[in-house]
């Protein structure tokens, strides 16, 4: 009887999920699949093939995959010295690696920007010592540098979390049955901390994958990326059924990522039992 | 228990909800559409101060962009400012209400030529209140570029200025340097001449820095870039932040504009629009406005108020000879709109 | 060691790759030239300017509005979202929460494309669908903080308390609460930051003249950076590293508290 009538709880938010999550998905399929007259057609989803919409789309892929990866190298030895600290500013320490996290997304952007111009900090230093200066702004390794800066943080963190779990005593006890530091390593750490890692690629790889900010910003509009492409004809082309289009097979890129990862993150928690 | 308390909590959430929407079509207000850093905050404060009207200002950095946002029907703007072509394009598409002039009393302070001038999209001088106009061309470094090089849009697929030309992020600014180039006209939708000139900004596009709007001035003033094709305004205002700075308009011609404010069919508060465009008709405002964006004003009682030396400003004040030489910009057929965004995004994803 | 002196390196080389664009830009909003490389003197007007900016003290106000409001609505509905959703059974759970999956594994962009969509068909955008987006992506971090909260709870002390008389409500406040709470705080504090931090979803639904920092940042940078800039970075990072201190140390003193009890 409680029970019955305590499910009534969620009523509002049930209203909510079929106006606000439910629907607008059905209106963004609805337009993705009609053409500007109403009728049916397939033509916007499979928009994605044509040159331009093929050539963002992997240059994304790329960019993303580009950025995960330098996320996960740098932040996985980071986690792991941040792990064996174990003095009493840990914590703070820890924190301190998360803070850039909490500033606003967008001054982070600028920072890079006025960092990187050609007149810009890095190379007025490079100058003075004579090294040539680098000129990657507006281009696709600017954009990389600043998605690294934007997501580390979100990488960090899991996987900190992750190896922070691991008891102290399962790594003692390991050693104890004569367990070399790389066996450690491999045994112990790294199935227990997959989770961690997994979790942070999904972090990092899904923004990277989407942003259309950071490339708009810092591409002086030579860098396109899916993203971009999607902004456009939203915003400048008055497409609307294009955008929805490839908005359904960037939805469909990222899904599938996911349960690409979440698949490993399985077979990681399996290897993790023996 | 339960039920009541549930009941609560859903009319507090539609309260809440309500209270902080809708509401503002009664409200004494005025949304306005402007290109970026075209009007001096202070001017809408002015406004807001003498008329109590509460003034919406939103912002767009493109033709293409302002046309996008009113068309998608989800703000009901009250007066917009755009260039010449897309005024023309939104009176043919029966998009645009025609202004009672009458009832702005500061509009003698206008050149009435300005008004002949417009008759090239507003033919019987119905709908457009021109606001600002000018030329396009290549606002240049002096230390970083041959000044006589500038004299031609050659300059802008020059191999000596590789990584330091900066190019409008805009279809119709960018074409029309290509189309001049090769010695077309600007408003052309002759598809081989129209692959010509996207044939050759694929070809600049190694030694372009970047594609920008309104940062492009930023750029140059903190001499990050060598040249840049700008509106004569930034060029103005750039050369008075920045001694190294001049302007050009080559040679082969290029496009003089002019924009102007219009009342789209949405607008609720015709009212104050007029009021708005009469206020921005007064000399006082239009200071503001001149000091803030620096582009020829057609509002003829304040040049007459400058410094002989500010109205010989020729980067500023186009000279006739110049704008002799250029072409306005024409609206075109919906397809070849469709023709030049397709060239235009081919271009920007190559490599 | 040498492994020990490797560790700090490397500690110190990300700490420096994190905060010296921070440093860079803190130290600019001192800088009494608009140029970003020469030093001019040392100067307030920056911060005097951006004090008298209406439109960004605007925005900061429509921020901390949104934020506030948005982290709030969604808490209580999340919140009894997932006392509703603990109540299911089986079958149901999956489907409402297959459905709050929806907003979190969305991109920002589709979301935020979505409910434009939605908002221009059927209304205006103005405050108010901004603030309904952010409630809808605010709503599953709640949800998924207080579920497995509710999961840990004893069935069996709230429904001793229903059979010895106790109305629901009151079985609720004295038994279920005080379990959950902590989840609602952290749930409430992971939409407040999601909100503070959205761009692309209040990119696309917001009204005219309504800007959020995130959107009024990214219109300010497509024309050109102005100092002030500079200014508002160097607060919103001191803002940051206050209150997150104050939590960190709060919920720290909490937590020894705690031990001391036991």
């Amino acid at each position: 009887m409680g029970k019955f009538k305590r499910q009534f709880l969620a009523g509002p938010y049930l209203v909510w999920i079929i106006g606000f999550i439910l629907l607008p998905v059905l209106m963004i399929l609805y337009y993705a699949l009609t053409n500007s007259g109403g009728n049916f057609t397939l033509a916007n989803v499979l928009a994605i093939g044509a040159p331009i919409h093929r050539k963002a789309l992997f240059l994304s892929l790329k960019l993303a995959f580009l950025c995960t990866a330098i996320c996960l190298v740098l932040s996985y030895p980071l986690a792991m010295v941040l792990n064996n600290l174990r003095n009493k500013y840990q914590n703070l320490i820890v924190f301190i690696f998360i803070l850039p996290m909490w500033m606003n997304f967008m001054l982070r952007i600028l920072a890079w920007k006025m960092l990187l111009s050609n007149n810009g900090v890095i190379n007025t230093v490079l100058g003075f010592f004579g090294i040539p200066s680098l000129d990657i702004l507006n281009t696709p390794t600017a954009v990389v540098f600043c998605m690294v800066y934007d997501f580390l943080p979100f990488m960090i963190l899991p996987i900190y979390n992750s190896m922070a779990r691991i008891g102290r005593d399962v790594i003692e006890a390991a050693k104890d049955l004569g367990a070399g530091n790389p066996a450690v390593f491999f045994k112990i750490i790294l199935p227990l901390t997959l989770s961690g890692v997994v979790s942070g690629i999904i972090m990092v790889f899904v923004p990277a994958l989407t942003s259309f900010a950071i490339s708009d910003l810092l591409g002086g509009g030579k860098v396109l990326l899916i993203g971009n492409v999607i902004e456009q004809a939203f915003m400048q082309e008055y497409n609307w059924n294009l955008g929805s289009g490839l908005s359904i097979v960037l939805m469909i890129f990222v899904i599938a990522s996911m349960a690409l990862m979440s698949a490993h993150d399985k077979e990681g928690g399996g290897a993790g039992v023996w | 228990m339960k039920r009541k308390f549930l009941l609560a909590v859903g009319l507090f959430a539609a309260l809440a909800l309500s209270g902080c929407g809708g509401g503002s079509d009664s409200e004494n207000t005025l949304t306005v559409l402007n290109y970026g850093k075209y009007l001096d905050p202070a001017a809408i404060q002015m406004f807001e101060e003498e008329t109590g009207i509460k003034v919406e200002y939103e912002e767009y950095i493109t033709p293409e962009n302002m046309y996008t946002k009113y068309k998608a029907g989800s703000i009901d703007y009250d007066l917009i400012c755009t260039s010449d072509y897309m005024i023309e394009k939104l009176i043919k598409e029966g998009e645009v209400l025609e202004t009672d002039f009458k009832q702005l009393s500061n509009i003698e302070n206008l050149d009435p030529s300005y008004f002949t001038f417009s008759q090239a999209f507003d033919p019987e001088n119905k709908y457009a209140m021109p606001y600002f106009f000018g030329t396009v061309g290549i606002l240049y470094n002096k230390n970083m570029v041959d000044a006589a090089d500038m004299e031609s849009w050659d300059c802008l697929w020059n191999e000596k200025y590789s990584g330091q030309i900066i190019m409008a992020d805009s279809v119709r600014d960018s074409f029309m340097a290509a189309l001049k180039y090769k010695g077309y006209s600007l408003n052309t939708t002759d598809e081989s001449q129209l692959l010509e000139a996207q044939e050759i900004l694929i070809n600049q596009k190694p030694l372009v820095y970047s594609y920008l709007v309104d940062e492009a001035q930023d750029e140059m003033i903190a001499e990050n870039a060598a040249l840049a094709l700008v509106y004569s305004g930034e060029a103005g205002y750039a050369i008075e932040q920045n001694e190294n700075l001049a302007y050009s308009v080559p040679k082969e011609g290029s496009n003089m504009w002019i924009d102007s404010w219009f009342i789209p069919k949405t607008c609720k508060h015709k009212e104050n629009a007029e009021k708005f465009m009469d206020f921005l008709c007064r000399t006082d405002v239009t200071s503001l406005n001149f000091e803030y964006v620096y582009y020829a004003t057609p509002n003829k009682a304040f040049v007459d108020s400058l410094e002989p030396e500010v109205q010989n400003n020729t980067t500023v004040f186009p000279p006739t000879e110049i704008l002799e030489n250029c072409e306005i910009l024409k609206s075109l057929e919906d397809s070849a709109t469709a023709k030049y965004n397709e060239l235009w995004k081919e271009l920007k994803s190559t490599d | 060691m040498v492994r020990k002196t490797a560790e700090r390196i490397y500690l110190g080389v990300i700490f420096l790759f994190l905060y010296l664009p921070i440093l860079v830009l803190i130290v600019l909003s001192f800088n009494d030239s608009k140029s970003r490389v020469v030093w001019g003197g040392f100067t307030l007007k920056w911060y005097q300017r951006l004090f008298q900016s209406s439109v960004i003290l605007e925005a900061f106000s429509t921020t901390i509005f949104i934020t506030l409001a948005s982290a709030l609505l969604a808490t209580v509905l999340g919140t009894l979202a997932a006392l509703g959703i603990h109540a299911m059974k089986a079958k149901k759970q999956a489907v409402m929460l297959g459905a709050t999956n929806i907003p979190l594994l969305n991109a920002d962009i589709v979301t935020g494309l979505s409910m434009m969509l939605l908002f221009v068909r059927f209304t205006k955008l103005g405050m108010s669908t901004v603030l309904i987006a952010h409630i809808t992506f605010n709503i599953p971090y709640v949800i998924l903080n207080v579920l497995p909260r509710l999961r840990q709870c004893s069935q069996n002390a709230y429904e001793a308390a229903l059979d010895l008389g106790a109305t629901p409500f009151y079985a609720f406040y004295k038994i279920l609460w005080p379990q959950i709470r902590p989840g609602v705080f952290s749930g409430a504090l992971m939409a407040m930051t999601m909100s503070l931090d959205d761009f692309s979803v209040t990119y696309f639904t917001k009204g005219a003249g309504i800007n959020t920092l995130s959107t009024m940042i990214y219109t300010e940078m497509r024309k050109g950076i102005i100092p002030e800039m500079y200014a508002l970075s160097t607060i919103l990072f001191f803002l940051a590293l206050v209150l997150l201190l104050i939590m960190n140390f709060g919920s720290a003193r909490k937590e020894k508290l705690a031990k001391e009890q036991i």
